[in-house]
């Protein structure tokens, strides 16, 4: 734990966190809207950083994880009327029983294949709920009853302070005793064998716990946006965008890859005034880091520290 | 000797397909005690030592760890049991210190402990100090020269305290100074009362290290005992040097005053750190057949890499009075240089006929016909075999269809690297009679890379003797028969005179 309050860049993503409270009083409800989106997205690029990042399995279907979360909550909510704090930790649950049943066989498998089964997973959720129309409102999405909040300046402190929370907890692991084996489990599986450490059961926490944050930041997002939708929260396009936001900030990082999503959002809203040209310079843009830096945003700032 | 040997190995045996990489493979370390592992390439000791980590799982056999049997036990059970292995090339973690990778090394296999304990960090500190690794242990591995890379794999071995601990080529790309450091660093182990097992290509590196040296040979047991009786086992030299030497004088005046076809000018090649190849040159004259001789990880292998463009280089290597030096892999193969790798490369799902049809891919129809015809002359095998399909071949025909393969290329200079590499003496007389086919019936240059002296010498006219990415000694065949083949010898004897201070005397 010493460690981890001996990190300077947490101390400065709680600098920013904090400067970042206080935007309520500048900026327009329109503008606050994008953000909470972009910390939504935010904590599930972070949960996919520490799959990827960590114990190097690539999930090409984070929003299987993300969708199973909401329509969970969303479902509860619509037929039960539960809480809104016990459908989001329902979601989070349900989501950590669907991960944990796909990544148990699919960790078997090597390479790439545990990346395909992951996105044919998505295809399955997909379709699912478009079959399942009469429960899960098909494609047109569903209504919840229940928001969080109708005001933009709570939906924003919410969707910030759970940010902030997320940021903590996913930063803290990565650097514990356990994100030390996960990255060794990740980048040297054999070295780390012989070392003594069981590595397939340490992915599949991995794969747990960044199913479990998935889960329940994907039912936040339905409160927040009081619909759940296949176009929102499950489409491998969302899914793909998640993985850009990742990759942008750098990967490792954790806070890079809600740096990543925050920047992605914001920069696509934007140039929204391009009209369709606005997803292809997004992308462009995106490609051109991937390509030239690797490393990503704050990658690349850990990779000059060191060179010393 | 009633005691029970910290490690015991009975009947191990390791099967790839068709191929037994290890046979009925038995010995036993005690605490305390160094045994050296050796053989040449694909003599399947690295498999062996595989499958004591449970890195590969044995087909058959036991392993016990202190009379506890681990054998078909997963690796990280394995490694509890008190099992440590130091790999020959580390593959450092990208963001952590050397001393947090040796904290990983200490940390037990919990999923629920974030936070290690105060003892851990007291612990690392001390295994660096240990290892010489303090000046050092708060950068990153990426900055550091190859030998400390070792000395942190060294300490991540000592980390988990093991009963055993297996060393993969202990002194692969260090200098003497440096070996001398790690040969005191695995005496301590030793005297910690651990089992210690070094693989390595040669006796002679192991020599003044090992209690006992276990030789292996294509998966089996030839010999064991004391590095001196090792070395003296008749069976031992025939493996590392074949049988007696038989040279074929060719009158010299055909080969040198033909032009020069390859020219190597002070060539070198870093892995990483590690220097593969150093300052080496050396000349091929078109029609002529020049042998590289030398031990695995001599850098037969990387000279010929550079020399086809596969792997980045300093200094220049010209063909035909061209440099090429910015020319692509593929640009080289084109112009003429075609290379028979070591590891074969066979389009293993093709059938022979593909296989052949491919390399002759540009060829117009007639030339290929004849080409085909002149090959099937060479390797009779191969056309009896055109339509099984690459994998379904033994060993030697595989070698025999690569060959071919790339003289459906009709290179200028044909480059073979290792093609007797596991194979038995009967198939090797085979090759040796296509490859005298082949030079009687064809203009073709070829440059050969060998461990075996015996496949290498009778078909050569210049050899060049390559050994830790230097080249010792040129000359011909027959000089080499009187002058070199004691010396070569003696990289698998035990005499400390190297044998280049005798070449150029």
């Amino acid at each position: 734990m010493k460690n981890l309050f001996r990190s300077r860049m947490l101390w400065v993503a709680l600098a920013v966190a904090a400067v970042a409270a206080t935007l309520p009083w500048w900026l327009s409800a329109y503008v606050l809207g994008i953000l909470t989106l972009a910390y939504y997205f935010g904590v599930f690029s972070m949960a996919w950083d520490l799959l990827f990042g960590f114990a190097g399995e690539v999930n090409f279907g984070p929003t299987f994880l993300i969708g199973l979360g909401a329509y969970t909550a969303a479902i509860i909510d619509a037929n039960w009327g539960w809480s809104i704090p016990l459908c989001v930790i329902a979601g989070g649950l349900v989501a950590l029983v669907g991960g944990l049943l796909l990544a148990l066989p699919a960790l078997r498998l090597r390479g790439p294949y545990f990346g395909l089964v992951t996105l044919v997973a998505v295809l399955l959720l997909q379709n699912s709920i478009v079959i399942f129309a009469g429960v899960t409102g098909g494609e047109i999405g569903m209504m919840v009853p229940d928001v969080m909040s109708v005001s933009a300046e709570s939906n924003y402190w919410i969707a910030l302070a759970f940010l902030v929370i997320c940021a903590v907890l996913l930063f803290g692991l990565s650097r514990s005793a356990l994100g030390l084996i996960l990255q060794a489990s990740g980048q040297d599986p054999t070295g780390a064998q012989a070392l003594g450490f069981n590595v397939t059961r340490h992915k599949l926490v991995a794969f747990c716990v960044s199913a479990v944050f998935s889960g329940v930041a994907g039912a936040m997002l339905v409160f927040y946006q009081g619909t759940a939708s296949v176009g929102t929260v499950i489409d491998i396009g969302v899914g793909v965008q998640i993985i850009i936001a990742a990759v942008l900030g750098g990967r490792r990082t954790i806070l890079g890859a809600a740096l990543g999503a925050i920047v992605l959002i914001v920069a696509s809203e934007f140039l929204r005034p391009l009209g369709q040209l606005n997803t292809f310079v997004v992308a462009a843009v995106a490609l051109a880091v991937i390509l030239f830096f690797p490393d990503g945003l704050l990658g690349n700032l850990l990779k000059a520290k060191e060179q010393t | 000797m009633s005691e029970i040997p910290r490690l015991a190995v009975r009947g191990l045996t390791k099967r790839f397909g068709g191929l037994v990489a290890v046979k009925d493979i038995s010995f036993d370390i005690r605490a305390g005690e160094i045994l050296g592992l050796i053989g040449p390439n694909g003599s399947g000791k690295s498999t062996a030592m595989k499958l004591i980590m449970g890195l590969e799982r044995p087909n058959a056999g036991s392993v016990q760890v202190d009379g506890v049997e681990v054998a078909g036990w997963p690796p990280h059970r394995i490694a509890r049991a008190g099992v440590g292995i130091m790999f020959q090339h580390s593959r450092p973690l990208h963001r952590q210190t050397v001393l947090e990778h040796i904290k990983l090394a200490l940390l037990p296999d919990s999923l629920i402990r974030l936070a290690a304990d105060p003892d851990v960090d007291r612990r690392a500190r001390e295994i660096a100090e240990h290892v010489e690794l303090g000046r050092v242990m708060n950068r990153h591995p990426a900055t550091l020269p190859f030998a400390d890379l070792r000395r942190m794999e060294m300490a991540k071995a000592i980390a988990r305290d093991p009963k055993v601990v297996l060393v993969d080529e202990p002194f692969a790309g260090l200098t003497a100074a440096e070996s001398k450091t790690f040969a005191a660093l695995i005496r301590r182990f030793r005297d910690e009362g651990r089992a210690v097992l070094l693989v390595d290509h040669n006796v002679k590196s192991l020599a003044a290290l090992a209690d006992r040296v276990f030789a292996m040979y294509l998966g089996e047991y030839v010999a064991d005992g004391t590095a001196d009786e090792v070395m003296r086992n008749e069976t031992v030299r025939r493996v590392y040097l074949g049988g007696k030497i038989e040279t074929r004088e060719r009158s010299p005046e055909t080969v040198s005053d033909k032009p020069t076809l390859l020219q190597v000018d002070n060539v070198g090649v870093l892995y990483g750190k590690a220097t593969a190849l150093d300052g080496v040159s050396l000349t091929v004259r078109e029609g002529e057949f020049v042998s590289v001789v030398g031990l695995n990880g001599a850098g037969k292998t990387t000279l010929f890499n550079a020399i086809s463009g596969l792997v980045p280089y300093s200094g220049t290597i010209s063909f035909a009075g061209n440099s090429l030096r910015c020319m692509s892999g593929a640009a080289i193969a084109r112009g003429g240089i075609v290379q028979c790798p070591e590891t074969r490369e066979l389009f293993s799902d093709m059938t022979v006929r593909e296989n052949l049809d491919l390399g002759g891919f540009h060829l117009p129809v007639g030339a290929r016909r004849d080409q085909l015809a002149w090959l099937f002359d060479l390797f009779p095998i191969l056309k009896s075999r055109q339509q099984q399909t690459a994998r379904t071949l033994s060993g030697g025909e595989q070698q025999m269809l690569a060959i071919a393969r790339a003289l459906m290329m009709q290179p200028k200079l044909l480059i073979l690297d290792e093609p007797t590499l596991g194979l038995a003496p009967v198939i090797l007389e085979q090759l040796s009679k296509a490859m005298d086919l082949m030079q009687r019936t064809t203009p073709i240059t070829v440059l050969l890379g060998e461990q075996n002296v015996t496949f290498a010498l009778p078909h050569a006219d210049r050899v060049y003797v390559l050994e830790h990415g230097r080249i010792l000694w040129e000359g011909d065949p027959g000089r080499f028969e009187r002058e070199m083949a004691h010396g070569f010898l003696e990289v698998v004897g035990d005499d400390e005179t190297p044998p280049a201070t005798r070449a150029r005397a």
